[in-house]
């Protein structure tokens, strides 16, 4: 193994003084300008954040979570846990943006984090004196007297603290898109193990997607500045993109990070299509998720080094080593001159040797092995200069808000300051294995390399490859890990003492972890919740384990038996955005419009929403003072005139077939095999439970079909219902069911002047004759000439009323032909509005009824239920529960004092009785004003109300501080004898 | 999830309504018996609101509501997931295991 | 027995926090208890604690078949609130709330009990009937509500997207002191309690038999022996059909996978808990700053402690009709639990048929705010044979006698409960 060439560290520009001349991926021909902090700054295009802050030497980027000590970036990936910026401004800003994953572009914004007043001096930072107080847990055991200043004192002053960035000001502007797409191989990684798998899937013939999570596929290869053959690796990597971009079975996504594994082989993918740009041309989305359902899928995902814990690890300039090369590497920058590098394995030596060739100083390599492991090793080259002290371990990183130094032990136990700017540490390397364990598998402990490795048991069709697998002793670059996780600390204890840290984001050290283990959270699941180890946006990438190795070390069990916590999806965070995709706004879910909807909206009329569907809700008309003006208008046109409704919304079933009657007999509670051809029949069906499922009509139009309706909202049940009722219980039975609600249009025509209007638009010789066309009738007619409809005599209003259902695309054509045919009759459209106060009016029950807690006997509908015949719900109706004769029935309410309102959703008390749980003997349902009868009426489900027509109680309602008498009346306040129905 | 629909072949779980396990008979007399023996009660009680909800394979009932509107019954591990297969609940030859017990009338 | 308060914890402070003792002990099962709690979750270890500290009684275990609190108290969305409809249920939800407001000085442990309020959402009229029948029977029982229109959510919570294209947002049902608990804490509260009060603790003890003579339970099986106990009571929610078949019971519950989710941290800017009307979507900040949040269940029958992706994406769908900012905010974690549904969508606390085996389950998603009462009327049902007053329409035969308490009116479905 050796290195590509990289030229001497000289300033391509005095702007970026650790930017190298030659080297990388980054295109040195054009600059981009950007601010950190308001400071103006410049890098290239290929930088990330982090490299261009590198470049220009800035190496403070924010403050932690809890002492707000100042934080660098120690590393170059998506593991980084510290350099969180917030990026770009306003309705775009993106708390906690990775600066090592952020793409520079032209213009960029970013700010530090949680500081006050500046991230230089962060007044918060005062929160380290109080250090020893803030231990993991402290709040557990405190902040509870006087309870009363929890909410108002203690927890005001915690969420003052508490949070990184800060939320967009607004609604994000930029859009997002989804995709499924299908896979024969889905490679997850472009590093040289996926690039490889991914060439051997495309010319084995198969389809094959490759997602990356950089922007420029190539892995480590490119940030190990690897030769391979005596080439850079990069060109191998060019060539190998080169062709399996050629290859139309093959899709190659960078910056594209697969996030979650989840069953029926689909991975969750995001793809970052626009975040590297200020902002998204109008017609790509920021973002898009991919559903990927791949028959085979190879784990190519790399691996993640972690740190070494020391005392004050955390300080800007100690980054992690692996990182160091990237910078060198991929982006050309050189992230400091004078190193020092710590590493308890041959990978560190790697990083030595990137450093010096880059032109940086490497004053010592620090290696934590004893001589003889160091040695055992297969000959690590010694880095080029400085010295190589073996078995030593670096002790502090000195330093202000910057690295100026190194607190060296020696073999000897010597210990001593060595000056530099960065430290360089390399741990080891854990495998990427988290997407290997999202289904439930468990990882391995593999001593060879000192860490967890994907398991036995892999989601189906996953295969792992290369490091992620835990696969890294390439035959030229043995890893040779003697694994030291911390260097023991100094002996000073209490407020002085310096504090080494294991997961920096959330500023858990490793005595948080002692401590927590010390009051008994010792196994790793308890020790992460109880000290947040690993819960932040990093999710413990680089700190699991090695806060798993402090535990385990204390407690004296095993790293494999300590174990690692369950790694939950998402791999990296995943906008919420992406995941909600284009359903947003007005599109959050599809709109249903009723055939008439185009012409309701001509007719200005005001809409309600009913499940999906936009129903006209009235139609107002210049001068009206409010809903009810108009409202009234209408029911005053049903019960005196005429009016037309579009009622298609409700749920429309055709049921055909030789047995059609006698599964609706199952069905309904009533019967409808004794229905004749040519009649309409109410009916009801319960659920199994014996509960009200839905209410409606059928209609036989001949011996084996029927027509059956629903309410609007149950119509995708019932169809559902019957579906399943057939499929299951009685396949033998000839029926075939077809819903047929978008494909009917149907009107509602009522009113004493309903059977004038239709006389004019029904073709003759079909006669609507109260004598021939009886209440409950239906037929199949011709309307306007010719057009095919049926029409149904039945009545929601209580008027004299018909249903015309024509073809959907005549639902207009229809209404409007009503409208102008009628015009002498006094017609007029009404909406939901009305036709709320006419079923109320009637006392017919709706939704707020039919509340899936009443039987058809609460509902007066008892009558219905045959004792002839089985259906569904008969046998659980008679639990005496369901009997019992104190059960909450359907009564009618009118105001002792007529002028008085009812409020719906009141309860029910005795007249005398407070109002309270006790006394609580029903609830209104439904309210209204009547225009007919010129006061309130409403319906209610009461205790024994068929006992108490007539005697007076309360309807309280003291949410809305209401209390009226009412007075119990039977539910249907408009005559009650059906006379004008059958007019 | 996926569901192998033997009509429309593997689709995604959006597409599926599940309805509950299989096995126990649920509450629906024979059509045409008109007797109300007080064992139908225990038994409709039973068979409606007990559940062997163990962990393990499971068949359970799914209604292709966004496809075919075919009722499956489908074999899945209710802790892996794993699915096994799925068969049309109306197929001749297969038992009518569906959520009421009773035979066809 | 070690006191938890700011000069404890000063004075551990000064001498580097070697002082502290384990919260609770790793107990080794005895051979023979009076009381035996299966589960090792908020609702069992709650239970023991109320059998030693309200019913004054002895030789009381816990056993679990992992950790302590690693099942559903860890695995929820931290509210607490009493804003139920049916008689019922407020009594009961109401006395959990009366104890969260007391826990802390009750367990000398800090759960964060933050009274921050919960508020429903409505979108249409037929929503706002339904919230104030709800909140009036809120109020008859004693319960806070407050019922507030378009305006009055507005500047509660500007950020919200109330003119919603779709769904806009009309008003909510404000209940003041709900709120939020942080969920481990409320087991490691409830442990240490019980443990400072005698109860054994025990850990990877998994119940493998429930061992009976005459109809009578006389003890339990378990991954660590045979353990003699005249009262075993079951608090295993999310596995209740497992063990209570050991008993040969059959339960009217169905087990299913809730998600939840949790953003990365940000400024504080949502107070209260708020739940969408037009999907189903509920929201609150965490003290650290993560966007808590949930939605509907996984819509079949789980015992996998994850979720899909269609319920993923419906949930973000949800966020972003509520609050279109969160488009830039990013998801954090998501996991899963698994619920007892029932087929009521309400909890069951009862005798057995089985003599001195008692049962406690079928939580749906309704679990964690429960925690504190269920543990006291299991306490109570356990030590007296009686039901608590406030729990008794909980019962196991409520099906077979048509006394369902369907507060969504769903009927025998438990996953539209």
């Amino acid at each position: 193994m050796s290195q590509a060439r990289t030229s001497v560290a000289r300033p391509s520009s005095s702007l970026q003084p650790f930017r190298l001349a030659e080297g990388g991926i980054v295109d040195r021909s054009r600059v981009l300008l950007y601010s950190f902090d308001g400071a103006p700054l410049q890098g290239h295009l290929g930088d990330t954040l982090a490299s261009a802050l590198l470049a220009s030497g800035v190496r403070l980027t924010g403050r932690s979570f809890k002492y707000h000590r100042p934080r660098g970036i120690l590393s170059a990936g998506s593991e980084e846990p510290s350099a969180l910026v917030e990026l770009r401004r306003g309705d775009r800003r993106e708390a906690n943006t990775r600066a090592t994953v952020a793409e520079l572009y032209d213009g960029l914004v970013a700010q530090s984090q949680n500081r006050w007043p500046s991230l230089r001096y962060d007044a918060m930072a005062i929160n380290q004196v109080f250090a020893p107080l803030f231990v993991a847990g402290f709040y557990y055991k405190t902040f509870m007297w006087p309870a009363a200043l929890w909410e108002r004192l203690y927890e005001p002053a915690i969420r003052r603290a508490a949070g990184l960035g800060r939320a967009a000001g607004g609604p994000d502007p930029d859009h997002y898109e989804k995709l499924t797409a299908f896979a024969d191989v889905l490679v997850i990684g472009g590093g040289a193990s996926g690039l490889a798998a991914a060439l051997a899937a495309a010319r084995a013939g198969e389809r094959v997607i490759l997602c990356d999570e950089q922007a420029h596929p190539g892995g480590r290869a490119i940030d190990d500045g690897r030769m391979v053959g005596g080439r850079p690796a990069l060109d191998g990597v060019l060539e190998t993109l080169a062709e399996l971009s050629s290859d139309p079975r093959v899709r190659i996504l960078p910056r594209t990070t697969v996030f979650g594994v989840y069953d029926g082989r689909t991975y969750g993918a995001v793809e970052r299509v626009a975040d590297h740009v200020a902002v998204p041309p109008a017609d790509v989305p920021r973002q898009r998720l991919w559903r990927i359902i791949a028959k085979r899928a190879v784990l190519a995902a790399g691996a993640t080094e972690r740190g070494i814990i020391f005392a004050d690890n955390d300080r800007p300039g100690v980054m992690l080593a692996g990182a160091v090369r990237s910078y060198i590497h991929r982006y050309g920058v050189l992230p400091g001159r004078r190193a020092v590098v710590f590493t308890n394995n041959d990978d560190g030596m790697t990083t030595a040797r990137a450093l010096a060739t880059a032109g940086g100083h490497v004053v010592a390599v620090v290696d934590a092995r004893s001589v003889s492991a160091a040695s055992a090793a297969t000959a690590p080259a010694p880095p080029p200069e400085g010295e190589h002290l073996l078995g030593a371990v670096v002790v502090r990183a000195l330093g202000g808000t910057e690295v100026s130094g190194a607190l060296v032990r020696l073999a000897s136990g010597e210990e001593r300051t060595i000056a530099c700017d960065l430290i360089a540490v390399s741990g080891g390397w854990s495998p990427n294995l988290h997407l290997s364990t999202h289904l439930g598998g468990k990882p391995a402990w593999d001593d060879a390399i000192a860490a967890f490795r994907p398991g036995e048991a892999l989601p189906p069709g996953m295969t792992a490859v290369g490091r992620a697998a835990g696969v890294f002793a390439a035959a030229d670059r043995p890893y040779a890990i003697t694994p030291m996780w911390q260097v023991p600390p100094a002996a000073a204890k209490g407020w002085r003492k310096p504090k080494a840290f294991v997961d920096l984001q959330h500023d858990v050290t490793d005595e948080d972890i002692q401590l927590a283990a010390r009051e008994g959270f010792d196994h790793a699941e308890h020790l992460k919740r109880y000290t947040t180890l690993g819960m932040a946006t990093d999710q413990g990438r680089t700190s699991a384990l090695p806060g798993i190795a402090v535990l385990s070390a204390h407690t004296g069990r095993s790293l494999p038996e300590t174990g690692l916590t369950t790694a939950r999806p998402p791999y990296t965070p995943v906008s919420i955005g992406a995941l909600a995709g284009t359903a947003r706004g007005a599109h959050f879910r599809p709109v249903r419009r009723p055939p008439t909807y185009a012409w309701a909206r001509q007719c200005g009329a005001s809409f309600v929403e009913t499940g999906l569907w936009l129903r006209a809700a009235y139609f107002p008309e210049p001068g009206d003072r409010d809903w009810y003006t108009a409202a009234r208008r209408e029911v005053e046109a049903v019960r005196t005139a005429v009016g037309i409704s579009d009622v298609s919304t409700l749920g429309k079933i055709d049921v055909r077939g030789r047995d059609a009657a006698a599964f609706l007999d199952r069905i309904y509670c009533n019967t409808m095999s004794s229905l004749a051809i040519g009649r309409v029949r109410y009916g009801v069906m319960l659920r199994e439970d014996g509960i009200v499922l839905d209410d409606g009509t059928a209609a036989r139009f001949s011996d084996g079909h029927f027509v059956v309706t629903t309410t609007t909202a149950n119509a995708a049940r019932v169809m559902q219902h019957l579906e399943v009722c057939h499929q299951t219980l009685w396949p033998a039975l000839d029926v075939t069911l077809a819903s047929v609600t978008d494909h009917w249009a149907q009107i509602a025509i009522a009113g004493p002047r309903a059977r004038d209007l239709l006389a004019r638009v029904v073709d003759r010789p079909f006669d609507i004759a109260n004598t021939a066309f009886l209440y409950m009738a239906a037929a199949e007619v011709g309307v306007c000439g010719g057009t095919p409809a049926r029409l149904f005599r039945v009545s929601f209003s209580g008027e004299l009323g018909f249903e015309l259902a024509v073809p959907a695309r005549f639902g207009q054509a229809l209404m409007e032909r009503l409208l102008v045919v009628g015009a002498d009759l006094g017609v007029r459209p009404y909406g939901a509005e009305a036709l709320g106060i006419l079923r109320i009016e009637k006392g017919h029950v709706a939704g707020a009824e039919l509340n899936g807690t009443t039987t058809a006997a609460d509902l007066g509908l008892g009558g219905l239920m045959s004792r002839k015949k089985e259906y569904i719900g008969r046998l659980l109706a008679e639990r005496p529960g369901l009997v019992a004769a104190d059960r909450q029935v359907l009564v009618g309410l009118r105001p002792a004092d007529r002028s008085a309102r009812i409020r719906s959703g009141a309860h029910l008390v005795a007249r005398n009785a407070k109002a309270d749980a006790a006394s609580d003997i029903g609830y209104v349902t439904s309210a209204a004003q009547s225009p007919t009868l010129g006061h309130a009426i409403a319906l209610a489900l009461m205790a024994r109300g068929r006992e108490r027509h007539g005697e007076i109680v309360r309807a309280v309602s003291p949410l809305t501080g209401e209390d009226v008498e009412v007075e119990v009346t039977s539910p249907v306040f408009y005559d009650p004898e059906g006379a004008r129905l059958r007019g | 999830m996926r569901i192998p629909c033997p009509h429309c072949g593997e689709r995604s779980l959006e597409e599926f309504t599940y309805l509950g396990p299989a096995n126990p008979a649920r509450a629906v007399p024979e059509a045409g018996r008109s007797a109300l023996p007080a064992a139908g009660l225990d038994e409709a009680v039973t068979s409606t609101y007990l559940r062997d909800n163990l962990p393990g394979w499971v068949t359970g009932i799914w209604y292709h509501a966004l496809g075919c509107r075919s009722v499956l019954l489908v074999e899945r591990h209710a802790t892996t997931h794993e699915i096994a297969g799925a068969r049309l609940a109306r197929a001749r030859g297969v038992a009518p295991v569906a959520r009421t017990g009773i035979g066809d009338a | 027995m070690q006191r938890y308060s700011i000069v404890s914890l000063v004075r551990e402070a000064l001498r580097g926090h070697v002082g502290w003792r384990p919260a609770w002990r790793q107990a080794e099962p005895k051979p023979e208890y009076d009381y035996v709690v299966v589960g090792g979750g908020g609702h069992g270890l709650a239970t023991a604690y109320y059998l030693a500290s309200r019913y004054g009684k002895a030789r009381i275990a816990v056993v679990e078949k992992g950790l302590i609190g690693s099942g559903n108290v860890g695995r929820n969305t931290t509210i607490v609130r009493s804003n139920y409809l049916l008689p019922g249920n407020i009594p009961f939800y109401e006395l959990s709330m009366k104890l969260w407001e007391g826990l802390e000085a009750d367990l000398n442990y800090n759960a964060m009990v933050s009274q921050r309020g919960v508020l429903n959402l409505y979108h249409s009229d037929a929503q706002r009937d339904a919230y104030i029948r709800r909140g009036n029977a809120m109020l008859m029982h004693g319960v806070d509500a407050t019922l507030l229109d378009a305006d009055a959510v507005r500047r509660k919570l500007p950020f919200l997207d109330i003119d919603n294209a779709r769904f806009p947002i009309k008003g909510g049902l404000l209940q003041r002191r709900g709120g939020t608990v942080r969920h481990d804490a409320v087991a490691w509260g409830y442990a240490r309690a019980a443990d400072q009060r005698g109860v054994d603790i025990i850990e990877r003890c998994e119940v493998t038999g429930i061992r009976r003579e005459a109809g009578r339970v006389t003890g339990i099986e378990t991954a660590r022996g045979f353990i003699a106990a005249r009262n075993v009571g079951l608090a295993c929610a999310g596995n209740s059909s497992r063990v209570a078949a050991l008993a040969d019971l059959r339960l009217p519950i169905e087990s299913y996978a809730l998600q939840a989710f949790v953003s990365e941290a940000l400024k504080p800017f949502i107070d209260c808990v708020v739940t969408f009307g037009a999907g189903h979507f509920y929201i609150s900040q965490s003290d650290k700053g993560g966007l808590v949040f949930g939605g509907d269940l996984d819509t079949y029958n789980s015992y996998a402690q994850r979720g899909n992706l269609p319920v993923i994406e419906d949930v973000a769908e949800c966020g972003m009709a509520l609050m279109p900012r969160l488009g830039r905010v990013r998801l954090l974690r998501h996991w899963g639990g698994i619920m007892d549904m029932t087929m009521d969508g309400s909890p069951i606390i009862d005798r057995t048929p089985v003599e001195g085996l008692w049962l406690n389950a079928g939580w749906c998603y309704g679990g964690f705010k429960a925690t504190p009462a269920s543990g006291l009327v299991f306490a109570h049902l356990m030590a007296t044979a009686a039901p608590h007053e406030a729990a008794r329409a909980y019962r196991l035969d409520r099906f077979a006698t048509g006394h369902a308490i369907d507060e969504k009116g769903m009927g025998p479905h438990p996953q539209l409960h």
